[in-house]
């Protein structure tokens, strides 16, 4: 069944059907995110003593992230623009720069993980409670990263042939997907100081 | 909002000034984590600059800026939640956090409590 209201606005709302949707999702994300937050903000204002944060993760590698994040964050804008501009080409240079952010930041993720499972004794979910919400957190965050890509990485490939039937649909599936994308990147500038520089 | 070319080409420059901010308040972010402020004022610090940061990235690559007002109210009624859900659990365990109970009435109490255990442990 087609989707109703994908390109005429509705009048009620004001917006297409998926943006509305894309928007409802990510308020329940806020929710989803901000519960561990929470529980971050809990046990460690709970706790008798702390782990000196900064002596167990790499900040370098993090900052490395966060800007690769911000980038990918700007080529998902740029993507967009380049099709309302009518640049198809543009589009796919600018989408698949943005995939690449994606993998690029789960290969500076990999190595970050894989420095605390060699560390002797190795840094585990199990060692404390920061290492245990440092691993879900940035565990969660990296697959929606992953679930982005699994979208951007379509939107670039097979569903790009859309592109030359219908355009304007198009362009619309292209922003309710950056508006995800950003949210990720929102989510991660929080995690940043977060989790490594406080 | 306005979508036609030429409000395009303008918003283009606008991301780009925006990504330039995200860049610098990232260094800034870092560098602040070096001057060994204490901790209250590091956290307040940090968060300031990730609300910054945070709401560029919402108000110009998300387009909230000249969003339509149900999605300004669905995220309103968000950020309610979001206050509940940060409030109550400390809330409801902010005597474990901080000692809330009035000065002499806990000295009173704690004493009380030390002469019940140590009674206790004689028992033993």
């Amino acid at each position: 069944m087609e989707i109703p209201y994908t390109i005429e606005t509705r009048e009620d709302t004001g917006l297409t059907n998926p943006k509305l949707g894309v928007w409802l999702f990510l308020a329940s994300e806020v929710m989803l995110f901000a519960s561990l937050f929470s529980s971050y903000v809990l046990l460690r204002v709970g706790a008798e003593s702390w782990p000196m944060q900064a002596s167990i993760v790499n900040i370098p590698l993090a900052t490395l992230n966060t800007a690769v994040l911000i980038t990918s964050s700007v080529t998902m804008v740029m993507s967009w623009v380049s099709l309302k501009l009518n640049d198809f080409a543009k589009y796919k240079l600018y989408m698949g720069l943005t995939f690449l952010g994606g993998v690029g930041f789960l290969i500076i993720k990999s190595f970050e993980y894989a420095e605390k499972f060699q560390h002797v004794p190795p840094y585990l979910p199990s060692t404390n409670n920061f290492l245990g919400l440092y691993f879900l957190m940035t565990g969660l965050h990296a697959i929606h990263v992953i679930g982005g890509m699994v979208v951007n990485g379509y939107l670039w490939g097979p569903g790009a042939k859309m592109w030359a039937s219908e355009p304007e649909k198009f362009t619309n599936r292209v922003e309710v997907a950056g508006l995800y994308w950003h949210f990720v990147d929102l989510v991660w500038i929080f995690l940043f100081p977060v989790l490594y520089l406080l | 909002m306005a979508h036609s070319p030429e409000d395009i080409r303008a918003h283009v420059k606008i991301y780009l000034t925006v990504f330039g901010a995200l860049m610098v308040l990232t260094i800034v972010t870092v560098a602040i984590s070096y001057l060994d402020l204490p901790v209250g004022q590091a956290v307040a610090l940090a968060l300031v600059v990730a609300t910054l940061k945070g709401s560029l990235v919402a108000i110009f690559f998300m387009h909230l800026k000249g969003e339509t007002p149900i999605v300004m109210w669905t995220l309103a009624l968000t950020m309610v939640f979001l206050v509940v859900l940060f409030g109550l659990p400390l809330w409801t365990d902010s005597d474990r956090i901080v000692d809330t109970r009035p000065t002499a009435w806990a000295a009173e109490a704690d004493k009380a409590h030390a002469t019940t255990d140590h009674a206790s442990e004689a028992d033993h």
